[in-house]
Formats: C-alpha cells, sequence, structure tokens
C-alpha cells in the first residue's frame, strides 16, 4: 500500500515536471472554477441562458442551431436593408451590389442550416431591428460590422465545440466567407485602411475574435425578440 | 492562452505514453468526464483532453505536422510581403496601409506558429517569388503582386480549412487555427477586391464559381462545389430564387495538403 503509494507519486512528479511543477492538474481543477463563474456571472446579466425560451438543442445539433439562429438574423438584416425604400438612393452602385451579395450568401447559409437540420431546427426568430436607421449608410454599415464581426467570432468559438469532423469543415466553410464579409464592409466604412482587418479585432498575435455562445448571444440578443435557450449547448 | 496550451500540448511529448495512461486512470479523468465541472477543465485545458490512451503521440506529431504546415506557408506570405513593402515603386501609397496590415499579421503568425512549436519548429525555406520565372515581374509590376498575393491569401484560408478536421480533437490549437484562418479570408477579401480596382476586373471580395481571375487556377478548382456535408444546395427548394453564382461564393472551399503544396512548390526553392 505504502510502497504503490510512494510509486505512485513518483511517478506523476516524473509526469508533470515537464508540464512545470504540477500545473496542469493545478491549473485544470483552477479554470473549472473560473469558466463556472465566468457562466454564472453571464447567466444573471444577460438573460441568455434561460431555461425558458426556444431551446437550441445540445450537441452538434445545439450548435448547428446556434449558428442556424445567427444566419437567420444576418439574413433578416441584410433583407431589411436590399428592400428599404431608400436602398438605391442610400448607397453606390458597388455598395449595392456587395449588400445584395451578402444578402443571398446569408440566405444560402440559413436555408443551408434549416435543411441540414431538418426536423431539429429551431423556429424561425423574430427580430428587432427597431434601433437601426435603415436609410442611413453609417448605421446600417456599423451595424452590419457588427454582425458580421461576432459571426466571425462565433464560428471562431464555436468550432472547437462540434464533434463530427463533417461539420467542423461545413462551419469552416462558412467562417471564411463571413470574414470576407466583413473586411468589404469595414474598408466601405474606411478605405483603404486597416481597419478590414484592424487592431480592434485582430490581436497582436494576428488572431480573430473567437466568443463563446454565451457571449455571442448576449451580443446579438438586443436585435432578436425571441427569447433564446442555449443552457443545453455544449460548453467543451 | 492557445499560445500556451499549443506550448503545453507539445511538451506533453516528453511524456510517456503508459505513464500518462496510468496516472489518468489513477486520477480518475475518464471516470468524472461526465462531471461538469470536470467538462469545463477540459474544455479550459485542451492538453487534458489529449490525454487519450495510446493517441497521445500519434496526435501530437499531426498537430506538429499541420502547424509545420502552416508556418511553411505563413513563412512564405510573410517574406513576400516583406519584400513587396521594400520594393521601391511597387505598392502605392495610398494602398501601403493594406499591406502592411497584411504584412503585420503573416509576421505575426510565423511568430505565433514557431513559439508553439519551439525546437519542432521547420526552418524557413528559400523562395523564389518569380516561380522560377512564370512571374518575373512579381515586385516590380503592382497588378502581378496583387495576383499573387490574392493567390496566397486565397491558398491560405484554403489551406487553413483543410486542417481543421486534423486538430478536432485538440481544442486550443484547433481556435488557434480557426482565428488565424479567418484573418486569412478578411486579407483575402480586401485584396481581392483591390485588385479588382487596380487591374479593373470583375473581382469580388468572396469566390464566384472556381474563377480564378487570372491567378494560378489551382487556387481555385472545387471552389465551385455547392455540395456541403452532403446536401446539394441546388435540392433546397428554398433557394430557387438565388443564383448559381451566390451559392458558390457562400461557402469556400478547402484545399487537402498535398493540394495546396502543389501550389506553392513553385515558389520553393529548397
Amino acid at each position: 500500500m505504502n510502497q504503490e503509494l510512494i510509486k505512485k507519486n513518483a511517478l506523476e512528479n516524473k509526469l508533470t515536471a515537464p508540464l512545470k511543477r504540477r500545473t496542469f492538474i493545478k491549473y485544470a481543477g483552477m479554470t473549472a472554477g473560473a469558466v463556472g463563474l465566468i457562466a454564472v456571472g453571464c447567466k444573471e446579466s444577460d438573460n441568455v441562458t434561460t431555461t425558458t425560451g426556444v431551446d437550441l438543442g445540445s450537441g452538434d445539433t445545439g450548435i448547428l442551431n446556434y449558428a442556424y439562429a445567427l444566419e437567420q438574423l444576418e439574413a433578416a438584416f441584410y433583407t431589411t436593408v436590399v428592400s428599404n425604400a431608400a436602398f438605391t438612393t442610400t448607397f453606390s452602385a458597388k455598395e449595392q451590389a456587395i449588400l445584395k451579395d451578402i444578402r443571398d450568401h446569408e440566405i444560402v447559409h440559413r436555408e443551408f442550416f434549416k435543411t441540414a437540420l431538418g426536423a431539429k431546427a429551431i423556429q424561425n426568430l423574430e427580430v428587432d431591428f427597431s434601433t437601426i436607421n435603415f436609410a442611413n449608410r453609417d448605421s446600417v454599415l456599423t451595424t452590419a460590422r457588427t454582425f458580421e464581426d461576432l459571426g466571425v467570432s462565433a464560428y471562431n468559438g464555436a468550432g472547437n465545440l462540434l464533434v463530427d469532423a463533417n461539420l467542423l469543415l461545413v462551419a469552416g466553410k462558412v467562417v471564411s466567407v463571413e470574414g470576407r464579409h466583413a473586411a468589404a464592409i469595414r474598408d466601405l466604412l474606411n478605405p483603404k485602411s486597416a481597419d478590414f482587418s484592424g487592431d480592434n479585432v485582430i490581436d497582436a498575435s494576428g488572431l480573430d475574435g473567437a466568443k463563446t455562445p454565451i457571449v455571442v448571444l448576449a451580443a446579438a440578443a438586443p436585435f432578436i425578440k425571441t427569447k433564446i435557450n442555449a443552457s443545453n449547448l455544449p460548453t467543451s | 492562452m492557445n499560445l500556451t496550451n499549443i506550448v503545453s500540448f507539445l511538451e506533453l511529448d516528453k511524456v510517456d505514453e503508459d505513464e500518462v495512461k496510468h496516472v489518468a486512470d489513477r486520477r480518475g479523468f475518464f471516470k468524472q468526464a461526465g462531471d461538469f465541472s470536470m467538462k469545463a477543465a477540459l474544455a479550459a485545458l485542451p492538453i487534458a483532453l489529449t490525454l487519450m490512451p495510446k493517441t497521445v503521440k500519434a496526435q501530437t506529431s499531426t498537430v506538429v505536422g499541420v502547424l509545420n504546415f502552416a508556418l511553411t506557408l505563413e513563412y512564405l506570405e510573410n517574406e513576400f510581403y516583406v519584400m513587396g513593402l521594400a520594393a521601391s515603386g511597387l505598392i502605392p501609397s495610398a494602398d501601403k496601409a493594406i499591406f502592411m496590415q497584411i504584412s503585420k499579421h503573416e509576421t505575426a503568425h510565423v511568430a505565433f506558429l514557431k513559439t508553439a512549436l519551439g525546437s519542432s519548429a521547420v526552418a524557413k525555406p528559400t523562395f523564389d517569388f518569380t516561380a522560377k520565372g512564370a512571374f518575373p515581374t512579381a515586385f516590380t509590376d503592382y497588378k502581378t503582386f496583387l495576383t499573387l498575393s490574392q493567390a496566397f491569401e486565397d491558398t491560405g484560408v484554403r489551406a487553413y480549412k483543410g486542417q481543421a478536421g486534423n486538430l478536432i480533437t485538440d481544442k486550443g490549437t484547433l481556435k488557434a487555427a480557426l482565428q488565424i484562418h479567418s484573418v486569412e479570408a478578411r486579407h483575402a477579401s480586401e485584396v481581392r477586391r483591390l485588385r479588382g480596382d487596380v487591374a479593373a476586373l470583375s473581382i469580388k471580395g468572396w469566390i464566384t464559381g472556381k474563377d480564378s481571375n487570372g491567378a494560378p487556377q489551382a487556387s481555385y478548382d472545387g471552389e465551385d462545389n455547392i455540395t456541403h456535408a452532403g446536401a446539394s444546395l441546388d435540392s433546397i427548394t428554398t433557394l430557387a430564387g438565388v443564383s448559381s453564382s451566390a451559392k458558390t461564393e457562400a461557402f469556400d472551399e478547402p484545399l487537402t495538403k498535398d493540394q495546396v503544396l502543389a501550389i506553392v512548390s513553385p515558389f520553393i526553392v529548397s
């Protein structure tokens, strides 16, 4: 018994030595606590992960529904942009072409996810665009920038929550298109500047944003009337 | 944070596999996997997730391979922009801010990957951006420079996308790779639109069909795919009113490592 314990301790010391003392075990415990705190904090302040409302579901299905929810929001936004009576007078011909293209891409994404989810797809979400002035170029483009950057960070943060490699590939196929959108919108706002991949979204290591579903849904919440229940989404 | 995870992960290679298994079993890692706090811990610490018996070393070599592949591409992009920015009279002053930002990111990506790989990092190859004479004006003609820039960025996007599946069990590394991937996509979008203006070509920020717009075709082959996870976009009736161009633009496509290496090998001397 004692001998086994000594052997075990020696083994553990050997194991963890290259990992800088025993940090990996300690770190695991500490981080679990930190994650718990953050999750609880968000739950209370943002009311996003309520257990009432539209349930995104769990596992890969939950992540697909999460993507479907975001694509619904984006598609609804650009559809409203393009159908506004002032669209052709608010935007240049080039800008109109870009916004119409993006509208189409988001509709394709939305319908693809809906089809992929089949009977497990969440309902149509009701959006709230009351804070957006669709006849104002700046209002539309800054909102578009918010949605595109948010979309990029959402997929970047959700990729490693997926189990199925085929679905990860699909998410990868979509996120780079959202990145292309984000750069184009940002360039329309400040042409030929560094803003297309500005320092406010790309960090010093050259990494784009990556946000958890809870953080993303909290940011999107002001634009979505329908309550979303994300409490069953995978967190790891 | 991601960097630490990757570095820690690579250090795991130095640990004997049986010892990992032994201690992991004793610690009850797998028995407790259903427990929420343990799940959270595993999520926050990708290294723990790699404590899978028997697969740990294989995964490490896979990840090192992916990261070195990425590093090679970042070396290429980084040197390309450093040389382009240094070439007098090549990039108009009005466009410099764009390329300085791209160059800054490629430099950061090289540093990030080199740090992650440590002593396992491959050395920078010697590059020839004329591709043995195929692009003799790479750094003297702006349109040629833009053509190569577009090809490198779009290929970079496809290269990272193609490797995501190889990182699926290493969550920290996968996240970082995705974070680089979307930056390359932002670069590609910007360069494509800029090139459209400069060369008076109809080039969007996104890829239509498999149009190469005069860039090497191999970088665009397969981009016209509209079947994803087994579902064809043409079979979705609610998309009947959407153009086939938009359907191809809405999804970017991956390339395998071999496909990417075939594309970039003419630019690599040794």
